[in-house]
């Protein structure tokens, strides 16, 4: 099973665009990926493009809420943009709307978080 | 009519998604909406999870069993672990509540599966390995195609 993500630095957001199938065999892949993009304290906030995505488990609620933790250390907000119907039903059950903030397409979130497209 | 098959494989998390789409491709056949199907992966995905991570500790040598039985629209899973088992069964069922929070698990496995199932019975006993069982109708009100 194939699953890539893409992470890519615009100012203070972190893009983070995920391809393919997000369980818990595949969440340490995000998790490594972001963490260590994380390291660099100029990003204060997550993007995340779920426009890939085309399974999520309760392990991919877990990577989300993980790195909403360590956002929130910084002052920054994870938003999340493109997201199917099935992923949008898990992320409200799980009451992560609460936290993370839903906009529809990555550039209009990215205006939202205050980046020039 | 009743049909059914069984597949038993070692706890590997790459096994997850074996187990998701192998359970799909055996439901396809009674012809259930996108929103069932993916229901029903997202189930299987987290219970065959919980046996990696929690019964087996992720240690290889563990086997998950996993048994489907489709009876008229009726699916109905079983996913067994011989692991180490679940001491107490309703503070697992609770939404959010995790043994393991440094692994980042959200909690939520058995709360999306009583979401998404009918059914849910849980049979566990500290060392005694755990027994998910769900079952789930699928809607009957479809188009029918000639």
């Amino acid at each position: 099973m194939s699953f890539h993500v893409e992470t890519e630095q615009k100012n203070s957001v972190l893009c983070v665009r995920l391809q393919g199938e997000l369980d818990h065999h595949t969440a340490s892949a995000v998790r490594d990926k972001v963490d260590e993009a994380l390291a660099n304290p100029q990003i204060k906030h997550i993007l995340l493009n779920a426009e890939g995505l085309t399974f999520m488990d309760s392990s991919g609620i877990g990577v989300i809420l993980g790195r909403y933790k360590k956002l929130q250390a910084r002052g920054g907000e994870l938003v999340i943009c493109t997201v199917s119907s099935s992923v949008y039903r898990l992320l409200e059950m799980a009451g992560l709307f609460k936290v993370l903030r839903l906009e529809e397409g990555e550039d209009h979130a990215l205006r939202t978080l205050g980046e020039a497209v | 009519m009743k049909n059914e098959m069984q597949i038993q494989f070692s706890a590997l998390s790459q096994n997850e998604s074996f187990a998701r789409v192998s359970v799909g491709a055996f439901i396809a056949q009674l012809d259930p909406t996108m929103d069932e199907l993916t229901e029903i992966k997202t189930v299987v995905s987290e219970a065959v999870t919980n046996a990696i991570i929690h019964g087996y500790n992720e240690n290889p040598a563990g086997t998950v069993q996993l048994i489907v039985v489709l009876e008229d629209d009726t699916v109905a899973i079983t996913i067994r672990d011989d692991g180490k088992g679940i001491g107490d069964v309703e503070q697992a069922r609770e939404p959010l509540y995790t043994s393991k929070p440094e692994l980042e698990r959200s909690g939520m496995g058995f709360t999306i599966i009583e979401n998404f199932m009918d059914e849910l019975t849980i049979t566990s006993g500290d060392q005694k390995g755990t027994t998910v069982y769900v079952k789930k109708q699928l809607s009957k009100n479809k188009v029918v195609s000639h």
